[in-house]
C-alpha cells in the first residue's frame, strides 16, 4: 500500500477544467497529448497492431461521445476524460510498491516506472478508467499533466501548459491551481458551476467539468414571431412604392 | 511515507531545432511549429502567431508524425508490369520515369494537346498546375472543386464576388446571431472552432442547420435537423417571412445591390429579363422623384424598388427587387407550406425569422469608425447588422445546390449583413467583381500551342461556353458545356467515365495528382475501376491508354497507374499558399504562407511540383524555358514561387517583394523572398487599414488599397447581385435567341435552371427514383479527426476511426425492426453495400448517415487485409451513381447540379434491408492489393518516441 501525502489547506493542486459547453469532440486534445507524451516523461506510448486488425495504443486522454435527453432537450455530449489527479486517489493507495504516487508539491499523480510491476491494481481501483497499461513495456502509464512541459525551462513560458490545453481549438480546456481559490481556474469553476465527476466515489478529483450552458433554443414571448406588416403582398408593394431612399 | 516527491527532470530537452511551416493534414493550412530532435519530428504544435489557427492545432495536425512515418509512403518511381489494377510494379529510376512521361506527353502536345487530361485532387498548388496546363495547351484541367463545393463558390462569386471559407468569414468578434448550414465538422476546421467558442463566451446565439447533431451542431443553441436537400426551401421560407413582415434593409439594397436595376419585361423578345442599359452599357434605374430613367451610378437619384415603368421603345421594365419579392412572397413558401418537406416545424421557421429580424434591426452595431464610399461620401459611423452565416458542402453537394447557395446570399443581402460589423465579412483578396471574371479558355486547341488563358473561369454568356458549333462539349469533363455551363471548378468526377466512353472524345493520357479516383473520390467506385481496366476489343489497348499518377502514398489509385511519380510528404518540401489560389487571409488582413522542408528526405521521391516544372522544361513549354531553351526555373518549385510573375509585379507570394524585400502585394521578384518568409515563421500578413475594413465592395479606401496590392485590377465599386443577369442570357439562348444556342434536347433544362433569381426544386435523384422503394436519404459527415481517406494509414488517427457505422434514428430503426449492431444492406437505385447499424436520436428521421471515407480497399495504404477499415468499414461511394437514372430518350445526365456540374453526393436515396443480428463482415472478393516492390516492413508494434525519453 502506498500513502497519500498530507494535503495542507493551501496546497497547490494543479489540474484541468474542461468546458463541456464548447467541446465539439474533435479529439485534438487526445492526439496532441499522445504526440507530446510519446516522446515525454512516460515515453513511448506504445501502439499495438498500428496497421493491423486490432489497432490499440496507450492514450492518456480519450474523448467519449454520448446522447442525453430527449426531443428538444436532447443533446450530443462530448466528454474528454483523463486522470483527474484525485486528492484521495485510490490508484495510489492500492499500489503495492509505491510506484503510483501523488506529489506533495503540486498534487499531480504519477507512476514511477522503476517501481511499477505492472500488476494493474491501480487500473482496477480507478473508478474513471483513466489508467493505461502499456503491454509492451509492462508498466502502467497515465496522464502526467505534462509535467515535462509545465515546468520546462527549455520551452517558452506561454507554452508551459499541458499539450491538451495548448492545442484545444475551442479553448474548452483550462489549466491552473485549483487549490487557490483566487486562481483563474477556480474562479471559472465558481462562475460556471464546475463539478466533480462521480463525487459519490469519494475520490475528491482535482479536475473539474463545466456543465453546458442553458441552450437558447426556445422562443421567448417577445420574439416568437414577426409582427406581420401586412398579410397581402399587394399591400406590401403599395407601401414599397413610396419608399424612396437615396443611393 | 513519502517525505518528499521523487526527483524527476521537469525540464527535459525538447528539440535540437525548431522550424515553422504549414500543415497539410487537411485543407485548412494552419501554421505549425515543428520540434526536431536528431532529424526526427519530436512534436508538432500550432504556431501562435499564425492568422489561421493562432497556436491551436486539431487532431489531424497533431497526428502529423504518424503520416511522416507511415509505411504507406512511396519510396521510388514505379512502372506497371502486371495488368492495370493488380498492383504489380517495378521500381525505376527518376531518369526513366521522367523520360517516359516526357515521351507520352510530348507526343500528345505535338499532335492534339487536349488528349492530356490533367486533374489534381486536393491540390494546394493550383496557381502552378492550372498555369502548367495552359502552357501545355490542354483545356482538360481541374482540381477537386467540382466534386467538392463549386456550387458554394460559384453562387457566391456570381452573387457577391466572394463566398464562404477562404472568401470570407463571420465576424465572430461581434456577431450576435450565427447560422451554420451543412458543415460536416470541418471547412474551416480550427477557425470555426475558435469562432464558435467566441460566440459561446459572449452569449451570442448559434443555430446549426444540419440533419445530424454531431460536432458543431452538438454545441449549438438550436439544432435544426433538416431533411437533406431542402435547405433552399427553408431559406426561401425565412425570406418569405422577412419580406412579409417588411423586415429588410432597404437602404442597403438601394445602395449596394442591383435591387433597383430595371429588368426588361418583354416576354418572347431577345431582351426579356435583361437589365435596361444605357448606350454605354450602364444599368438604369427609375428615378422615383423625377419619374424618369436614370443611371444606376447616379447618387442623386432615389430609385424605385417596385413598379412597372414604360421604356422609350414601348416595352416596360420592373426593378429586380419587385421580381424577387414576388418570387419569395408566393404562398407556397409560407412556413406551414414548407414544414412537411423540410421537416422543420412552421413555428421554428417563424421563430428563426423573427430572431434574425430582431438581431439585425434592433441590435444594430454602430462603430465609431468613419469611412468613405466609392462616390466620395463620408460616413461618420460604420453600421452593422450582427447576423452572420456560414455554409459548406451540406447545402452545396445537391443538384439544387447552386440555387440554395444563391438563396443564402440573397438572405444576407436582404438583411444588409454582408461585410458589415457583426455580419459576414470578406477576406482579402475578395471581394472581386460580381459577376466575376475571367472567362475559361479552351475554344481553340492546337498542336504545340499554349491555351492562351486559364482553363477554368466564369462564363457570363453562352458565347463563353466551351462547345463546338453543334453545341457539343470541348472539354473531356463537359465543363462549360450546356450540361454544366458554370462549371467554374471543372467536373473531376466525370473525367474517367467520359474518357472511357470516348465522349466527347477519347483521350491518350490521364495525369492525376493526389486524387483517390479508384476509391473515395469517385462516384460509382466499382464501375470506375472497371472503366480504368477496360480494354478496347479491337486494339487490345486500355480504353484510357495511359495513366500517370503522383501521390505520396500507396493508395487505391496508385494500383491503377501505369507510371507512379512518388511525391514527398508536406514536411519535406516547399509549397506556397498563394492568393492566386485559395487564400488564407482573415477579414482584417491579407495573408499568404509557405511550406519549407523541415526534415530531410530518406527515400527516392520528389516534390510533385518540382517534377511538373522539370517535365514542363523537358517538353519545352514556353513559360518553362528561357530564350535559349534552357529550364527557366532550374531551382524547381521554390525557384518558381520566387521568380514567376503572373502580371508585372504580381507573383505567387505577396510578401517581401521588390529587390530589397520592402514591397507588399505588387513588386519585383525578390530572390531572398523565401528566406524572409522563413524568418517570419513561414507566413506573411498585411492588415487592411481600419477605414477599409467594412463595406469593401463600395469602400473607396479599400478599393484603392486593393488595386495597389494587386487584389483588383481597377478600383471600381462592386454591386451585389440579387438578380444574376448572366443566368438570364443562358435562358434566352434556350428560348431561341442569340447566335449560340443549346441543342434542342438541352433547351428545357437550361430554361428551367438558369433562373436569374433563386429557385428551389427537389434534388434530381429524389425526383427520379420511387420514394417508396428508396424512402431514406443517405449522407456522410466528415469526422473531425480524419480528412477523407488521408488518415487511414496514420497509426493514431485510425485508432479513433477504424470503422464506420450506419447511423439511423432510433424510431426509424425500430420501425424497420433493426437493432443496434445489426448488419444491413444499404440499397440505392445503383448498387448496394453492407454496413453495421448504430441507432441514435440526434438525426433527421428520414436520413441515415455514416462517416466519410473510413472504409478501405484490402491492402490499400498497406493496412492488413483484415483491418477493420476493410472488414467493417464501407463507402457510400459504391452506391452513388455518377449518372442520374435515364430520362426520356435514354440519356443519362451527370448526377450533378445542372448549373455548375457539382457532384450531388448528398442526393443519395436508399432503403435499408436487415441482414441479421449476427456479425457479418463486409464481403469482398477483391484480391488484396500487394505491397510495392522493396516496401519497408509494416511494424507490429510502434514505440515512436522511445528515443526521445530522458531516463533519470
Amino acid at each position: 500500500m502506498t500513502s497519500l501525502p498530507a494535503i495542507a489547506p493551501d496546497a497547490k493542486k494543479l489540474g484541468l477544467v474542461i468546458d463541456l459547453d464548447i467541446c465539439v469532440g474533435c479529439h485534438a486534445c487526445a492526439v496532441n497529448c499522445k504526440q507530446w507524451n510519446s516522446g515525454g516523461f512516460a515515453a513511448p506510448l506504445t501502439d499495438s497492431e498500428p496497421y493491423g486488425a486490432e489497432p490499440s495504443g496507450v492514450w492518456f486522454n480519450r474523448v467519449h461521445a454520448f446522447e442525453a435527453g430527449e426531443g428538444a432537450e436532447g443533446r450530443t455530449v462530448y466528454f474528454p476524460k483523463s486522470c483527474l489527479h484525485c486528492d484521495d486517489a485510490p490508484c495510489v493507495t492500492v499500489c503495492p510498491t509505491g510506484a503510483s504516487y501523488k506529489r506533495a508539491s503540486d498534487g499531480i499523480v504519477l507512476v514511477d516506472e522503476s517501481k511499477c510491476i505492472g500488476c494493474k491494481l491501480c487500473s482496477w481501483a480507478c473508478p474513471y478508467g483513466a489508467r493505461e497499461y502499456d503491454p509492451n513495456e509492462g508498466v502502467m502509464k497515465k496522464c502526467t499533466l505534462c509535467i515535462d512541459r509545465i515546468y520546462n525551462e527549455n520551452i517558452a513560458e506561454a507554452e508551459r501548459v499541458p499539450a491538451c490545453v495548448s492545442t484545444c481549438p475551442a479553448s474548452a480546456r483550462h489549466f491552473g491551481d485549483l487549490g487557490d481559490p483566487k486562481s483563474e481556474v477556480s474562479k471559472l469553476v465558481a462562475a460556471r458551476g464546475g463539478y466533480d465527476l462521480m463525487p459519490e466515489q469519494g475520490t475528491k478529483p482535482v479536475n473539474k467539468y463545466l456543465p453546458p450552458r442553458p441552450r437558447q433554443n426556445t422562443s421567448c414571448a417577445s420574439n416568437a414571431a414577426l409582427p406581420v406588416a401586412t398579410t397581402e403582398p399587394a399591400g406590401l408593394f403599395l407601401k414599397w412604392v413610396d419608399r424612396l431612399l437615396s443611393r | 511515507m513519502l517525505a518528499s516527491d521523487p526527483e524527476i527532470d521537469t525540464s527535459p530537452k525538447v528539440a535540437d531545432e525548431v522550424k515553422y511551416t504549414t500543415c497539410y493534414m487537411c485543407a485548412c493550412r494552419c501554421g505549425i511549429k515543428v520540434h526536431l530532435r536528431d532529424g526526427k519530428v519530436r512534436y508538432i504544435e500550432g504556431n501562435r502567431d499564425h492568422p489561421v489557427n493562432h497556436g491551436v492545432l486539431c487532431a489531424k495536425g497533431s497526428a502529423g508524425i504518424m503520416t511522416q512515418t507511415s509505411p504507406a509512403r512511396l519510396t521510388k518511381p514505379l512502372k506497371r508490369v502486371g495488368p492495370r489494377g493488380a498492383g504489380e510494379f517495378q521500381e525505376i529510376e527518376w531518369s526513366e520515369a521522367l523520360a517516359t512521361a516526357e515521351q507520352w506527353l510530348g507526343r500528345i502536345r505535338a499532335t492534339d494537346p487536349k488528349k492530356l487530361a490533367f486533374f489534381t485532387g486536393r491540390d494546394q498548388s493550383q496557381a502552378l498546375t492550372a498555369w502548367w496546363a495552359a502552357e501545355f495547351g490542354t483545356p482538360n484541367y481541374a482540381a477537386h472543386g467540382g466534386f467538392c463545393s463549386v456550387n458554394m463558390a460559384a453562387a457566391g462569386m456570381y452573387s457577391i464576388g466572394g463566398s464562404f471559407w477562404e472568401f470570407g468569414e463571420p465576424d465572430f468578434e461581434r456577431t450576435r446571431y450565427f447560422m451554420l448550414f451543412g458543415v460536416a465538422e470541418d471547412h474551416a476546421s480550427n477557425p470555426l472552432k475558435i469562432g464558435i467558442n467566441k460566440l459561446r463566451q459572449r452569449g451570442a446565439k448559434f443555430v446549426s442547420v444540419n440533419p445530424i447533431r454531431t460536432g458543431y451542431s452538438a454545441v449549438a443553441d438550436d439544432w435544426v435537423g433538416i431533411r437533406p436537400g431542402t435547405d433552399g426551401l427553408f431559406i426561401f421560407s425565412l425570406i418569405h417571412e422577412l419580406l412579409s413582415a417588411d423586415k429588410i434593409d432597404f437602404a442597403y439594397l438601394v445602395r449596394y445591390t442591383n435591387a433597383s436595376w430595371l429588368v426588361i419585361d418583354a416576354p418572347g423578345s431577345a431582351a426579356h429579363g435583361l437589365f435596361v442599359r444605357s448606350a454605354d452599357g450602364r444599368a438604369l434605374v427609375w428615378d422615383g422623384e423625377n419619374q424618369r430613367l436614370a443611371s444606376s451610378n447616379d447618387i442623386t437619384v432615389k430609385p424605385a424598388l417596385v413598379g412597372r415603368f414604360a421604356l422609350p421603345n414601348g416595352t416596360s421594365a420592373i426593378p429586380s427587387f419587385e421580381l424577387l419579392a414576388r418570387r419569395f412572397l408566393a404562398p407556397e413558401y409560407a412556413p406551414e407550406r414548407v414544414a412537411a418537406t423540410t421537416g422543420v416545424e412552421a413555428s421554428k421557421i417563424r421563430q428563426i425569422a423573427a430572431e434574425l429580424a430582431r438581431v439585425a434591426f434592433e441590435e444594430e452595431i454602430v462603430l465609431d469608425l468613419p469611412w468613405t464610399d466609392w462616390a466620395g461620401r463620408r460616413h461618420d459611423k460604420t453600421v452593422g447588422r450582427p447576423v452572420s452565416f456560414h455554409a459548406m458542402r451540406g447545402i452545396s453537394a445537391h443538384a439544387n445546390g447552386f440555387h440554395t447557395c444563391r438563396a443564402l446570399h440573397v438572405l444576407q443581402m436582404l438583411l444588409g449583413s454582408i461585410d458589415v460589423p457583426g455580419g459576414w465579412r470578406y477576406k482579402p483578396p475578395y471581394p472581386r467583381q460580381a459577376p466575376p471574371g475571367p472567362k475559361p479558355s479552351g475554344k481553340s486547341v492546337a498542336a504545340g500551342k499554349t491555351l492562351g488563358g486559364s482553363p477554368l473561369g466564369y462564363p457570363l454568356a453562352p458565347e463563353d461556353l466551351l462547345v463546338d458549333s453543334a453545341g457539343r462539349a470541348l472539354r473531356i469533363d463537359k465543363a462549360f458545356s450546356w450540361e454544366a455551363p458554370l462549371a467554374a471548378h471543372g467536373l473531376m468526377h466525370l473525367v474517367i467515365t467520359n474518357a472511357w466512353k470516348g465522349d466527347p472524345y477519347p483521350i491518350d493520357t490521364l495525369f492525376m495528382f493526389m486524387a483517390n479516383m479508384s476509391w473515395n473520390s469517385a462516384m460509382n467506385t466499382t464501375g470506375t475501376r472497371s472503366m480504368l481496366t477496360d480494354k478496347d476489343d479491337r486494339t487490345g489497348e486500355y480504353k484510357i491508354p495511359r495513366i500517370i499518377y503522383s501521390d505520396a502514398f500507396w493508395s487505391e489509385m496508385a494500383a491503377y497507374a501505369d507510371l507512379i511519380l512518388p511525391d514527398t510528404t508536406y514536411l519535406e518540401r516547399y509549397d506556397c499558399i498563394s492568393m492566386l489560389d485559395r487564400p488564407i487571409g482573415t477579414a482584417d488582413a491579407a495573408a499568404d504562407s509557405i511550406r519549407q522542408p523541415v526534415i530531410a528526405l530518406d527515400r527516392d521521391v520528389r516534390p510533385f511540383q518540382d517534377v511538373l516544372i522539370e517535365l514542363g522544361a523537358r517538353l519545352k513549354l514556353p513559360g518553362l524555358i528561357d530564350a535559349n531553351g534552357a529550364p527557366r526555373y532550374p531551382g524547381g518549385y521554390a525557384d518558381y514561387i520566387t521568380r514567376h510573375e503572373r502580371a508585372p509585379g504580381v507573383g505567387l507570394l505577396a510578401g517581401w517583394r521588390g529587390s530589397h524585400g520592402d514591397k507588399a502585394g505588387r513588386g519585383a521578384a525578390n530572390p531572398r523572398q523565401l528566406d524572409a518568409y522563413i524568418a517570419n515563421k513561414c507566413f506573411w500578413t498585411a492588415e487592411i487599414p481600419d477605414e477599409a475594413k467594412f463595406y469593401r465592395f463600395a469602400n473607396m479606401r479599400y478599393l484603392a488599397h486593393a488595386e495597389a496590392m494587386g487584389f483588383l485590377s481597377e478600383p471600381k465599386p462592386i454591386t451585389l447581385q440579387l438578380y444574376v443577369e448572366p443566368l438570364q442570357r443562358f435562358r434566352l439562348a434556350a428560348e431561341g435567341h442569340g447566335t449560340v444556342q443549346p441543342p434542342p434536347a438541352e433547351r428545357e433544362r437550361i430554361r428551367t435552371y438558369f433562373d436569374p433569381l433563386p429557385i428551389w426544386y427537389p434534388p434530381f435523384e429524389e425526383a427520379a427514383v420511387d420514394a417508396e422503394q428508396f424512402p431514406l436519404h443517405a449522407v456522410t459527415q466528415r469526422p473531425m479527426a480524419m480528412y477523407h481517406s488521408w488518415g487511414s494509414h496514420n497509426a493514431w488517427q485510425r485508432q479513433i476511426h477504424s470503422e464506420n457505422r450506419l447511423y439511423m434514428h432510433r424510431a426509424t430503426g425500430t420501425a424497420l425492426g433493426i437493432a443496434d449492431d445489426d448488419w444491413v444492406w444499404i440499397v440505392s437505385h445503383h448498387a448496394r453495400v453492407k454496413g453495421q447499424v448504430r441507432l441514435m436520436d440526434g438525426v433527421n428521421r428520414h436520413t441515415v448517415w455514416t462517416w466519410n471515407a473510413i472504409g478501405r480497399s484490402p491492402g490499400a495504404v498497406r493496412l492488413a487485409p483484415n483491418a477493420p477499415e476493410v472488414t467493417r468499414g464501407f463507402l457510400l461511394n459504391h452506391i452513388i451513381s455518377e449518372l442520374l437514372p435515364a430520362r426520356d430518350g435514354g440519356y443519362r445526365y451527370a448526377n450533378a447540379d445542372p448549373v455548375t456540374g457539382q457532384a450531388a453526393w448528398y442526393d443519395l436515396r436508399v432503403r435499408i434491408e436487415r441482414i441479421g443480428a449476427f456479425s457479418v463482415v463486409t464481403d469482398t472478393n477483391e484480391r488484396p492489393l500487394q505491397s510495392p516492390p522493396n516496401a519497408r516492413p509494416v511494424p507490429l508494434t510502434l514505440s515512436y518516441g522511445r528515443e526521445f525519453r530522458t531516463r533519470s
